[in-house]
């Protein structure tokens, strides 16, 4: 289930956080995910909505090779 | 071509050999061709068929003596297939391909998207057929032997080109000897390395993309249905993504790409390629024997000419642009292409357009190719992430999609669809195209119905112009009779198809679902161009209006 964003609008934010993570580099992608999660989850308005995004993302982290 | 060195001839297909026979040039006989084409494969031989079907002649000049080896494009979209029922050759598609509505993509072996055509009891044809390339040309050959508008030459290979004020002077090689050849009109389809493109001093433009895949075809007996597979970091393809196709004759295409730190003169060894498809099917579970039929090796590009239109010679399909296979936009573009140019050039041929007629096409089919662009170069970057920025969103859409439908939409591979031609110079916003709640809008395809049992919509276009009347009562008034005598192209009469819902005794028909489907009310008219896109359309028809976006829609 999704809410938020049309699909195009998801397929614009995979791009321009794709760009993103790119011009970061390699040694700070760490902090700026980092950042990009808080600065998401002020945007929420529950924490409930935090909460249950952290646990979707946890899952199966284990299970593959970071690439 | 490679194939097993076991084995170097196909397991279904034999090509026929195509004899050279001299054209009379070669004996010093003067001839003016009102067009010519180079090359003989599906997109130059469509062009021949469309320009034949409205009357108008054509030499084909190829320089090979058989069939292209190897199954090439696969994936013929439901509007080729409406193409082809326009060529009156559908029926041999159908009755060969396989029809096929799905697909499920995997990360690693888990589904996370499942890919739904969208398919009705509305349409005559399924939103895709698996079909291999031999069939494919086999087909249009045969059509085009038997057609007296259709001049083939095999064995004629195009060695020069010089623009003339008439035209142009084609410089073609024979194993009899060279000769010029005189055309009004050229129509270059001679894919990807044209030599029409590479005379004239033309470049394609674009970028080439990250990843190369091996393709591959195996013979092997499976009662797998027919439906496209991708996986995504598959265990038997770590960490790079594998396609499965089913094609006729127990052959199916097997993809997979590479990753960055393979050499591709490794990977092309036969001995690895069995290796690595033995692993990938060990995966999806086929244990029965299999052969090597053919492979190959691809790379994804988004490249085009600036102008699809150069004085005389237009060009058609790859000598035009290439796009990346995954959305199956290579020949399903080429053939739209072919239908776009023929009916333009026939028109202009036979003296009834001008012939700037002929630079909508560049415009429209250009259009088409940057939208085809948009969205390969899309489907591109998920397929092959290029960055470890897109690395790390797509095993992170993917990784999310295994648990959850947000993020699978990101998944989709985003599969060929007929463009719209709505900002072509062709087309006709009249005052109550916005008043449209449904149906095709201007510019757009046609969208088939169905009419009653094994009837369509698209059966009954004509050759020419046609229009779509909409009437309760079912009748065409004596003024829009008279109207439509004048959409007449030469001797193609312009087809009218009422859409009526008489007779139908309170209950709905099938004619009420379709006005429903078309936004339409008593009165409302489509306009429908020969290539069945919709040139304009009324919710209440008025003559002078029709008339004008006739004759806009001819290039006037």
């Amino acid at each position: 289930m999704r809410t938020g964003l049309s699909e195009s609008d998801l397929e614009q934010a995979y791009d321009l956080i794709a760009a993103a993570i790119d011009r970061a580099g390699r040694d700070h992608e760490s902090l700026f995910l980092a950042k990009l999660c808080l600065a998401l989850s002020t945007q929420m308005t529950s924490i409930d909505s935090v909460v249950a995004a952290i646990r979707t993302a946890e899952q199966d982290l284990r299970e593959r090779a970071p690439p | 071509m490679p194939r097993p060195a076991a084995r170097n001839t196909s397991w279904y297909f034999t090509s026929p050999h195509f004899e050279f026979v001299a054209p009379p040039e070669l004996q010093a006989v003067a001839v003016e061709h009102d067009v010519a084409i180079v090359g003989a494969g599906p997109v130059g031989l469509t062009a021949a068929l469309e320009l034949a079907r409205h009357g108008v002649r054509c030499v084909v000049l190829d320089e090979k003596s058989e069939l292209h080896d190897g199954s090439r494009a696969i994936c013929i979209a439901r509007h080729s297939l409406e193409i082809m029922q326009q060529l009156g050759l559908s029926e041999r598609f159908v009755a060969k391909g396989l029809g096929w509505t799905h697909g499920t993509s995997y990360y690693g072996t888990r589904p996370v998207y499942r890919l739904e055509m969208p398919h009705s009891r509305q349409e005559r044809f399924y939103p895709m057929y698996n079909l291999q390339q031999q069939y494919i040309e086999q087909f249009l050959v045969e059509a085009a032997t038997v057609d007296s508008h259709i001049e083939l030459r095999w064995q004629n290979r195009l060695s020069g080109i010089e623009l003339t004020p008439a035209g142009a002077t084609l410089a073609v090689q024979t194993p009899a000897g060279s000769y010029a050849l005189r055309a009004r009109h050229v129509l270059a389809a001679d894919g990807a390395r044209s030599a029409v493109r590479h005379c004239l001093g033309l470049k394609l433009r674009g970028d080439a993309h990250e990843g190369r895949y091996v393709i591959v075809d195996i013979r092997l007996a499976s009662q797998y249905p027919t439906e496209r597979r991708a996986f995504f970091d598959p265990p038997a393809n770590p960490g790079a993504t594998v396609l499965i196709h089913r094609q006729p004759d127990d052959i199916w295409r097997v993809d997979y790409q590479l990753r960055d730190d393979e050499s591709e003169t490794e990977a092309l060894r036969e001995e690895n390629i069995r290796a690595r498809v033995g692993t990938i099917l060990q995966m999806v579970g086929e244990t029965a024997p299999w052969e090597l039929e053919w492979w190959s090796l691809y790379k994804a590009y988004t490249l085009a000419l600036d102008d699809y239109r150069h004085g005389p010679v237009l060009f058609l399909g790859d000598a035009a642009h290439l796009v990346p296979i995954f959305g199956v936009r290579g020949l399903n573009s080429g053939l739209a292409d072919a239908m776009n140019a023929g009916w333009k050039l026939a028109c202009v041929v036979r003296g009834l357009a001008p012939s700037t007629l002929l630079d909508s096409y560049s415009i429209e089919r250009r259009g088409a190719t940057l939208d085809v662009f948009h969205n390969a170069a899309r489907s591109t970057r998920f397929m092959t992430p290029p960055t470890r920025g897109y690395q790390l969103l797509q095993t992170a859409a993917l990784s999310l999609a295994v648990h959850g439908e947000s993020t699978r939409s990101l998944v989709n591979p985003r599969q060929s669809r007929p463009y719209s031609y709505l900002e072509s110079p062709l087309t006709t916003q009249s005052p109550s195209e916005g008043a449209f709640e449904a149906g095709p809008a201007a510019g757009a395809p046609l969208v088939n119905r169905c009419l009653g049992q094994d009837t369509f919509l698209l059966d009954r276009l004509g050759r020419g112009f046609s229009g779509l009347y909409f009437s309760a009562a079912g009748d065409i008034p004596t003024s829009l009779r008279d109207l439509f005598a004048n959409l007449a192209l030469g001797d193609e009469a312009f087809q009218p198809i009422l859409i009526s819902s008489r007779g139908s005794g309170g209950a709905a028909t099938a004619s009420d679902d379709m006005s429903a489907a078309y936004g339409a009310t008593e009165g409302t008219f489509y306009l429908v161009r020969p290539d069945r896109h919709v040139a304009a359309r009324w919710k209440q028809v008025a003559d002078t209006d029709v008339r004008q976006a006739f004759l806009r829609a001819l290039g006037n």
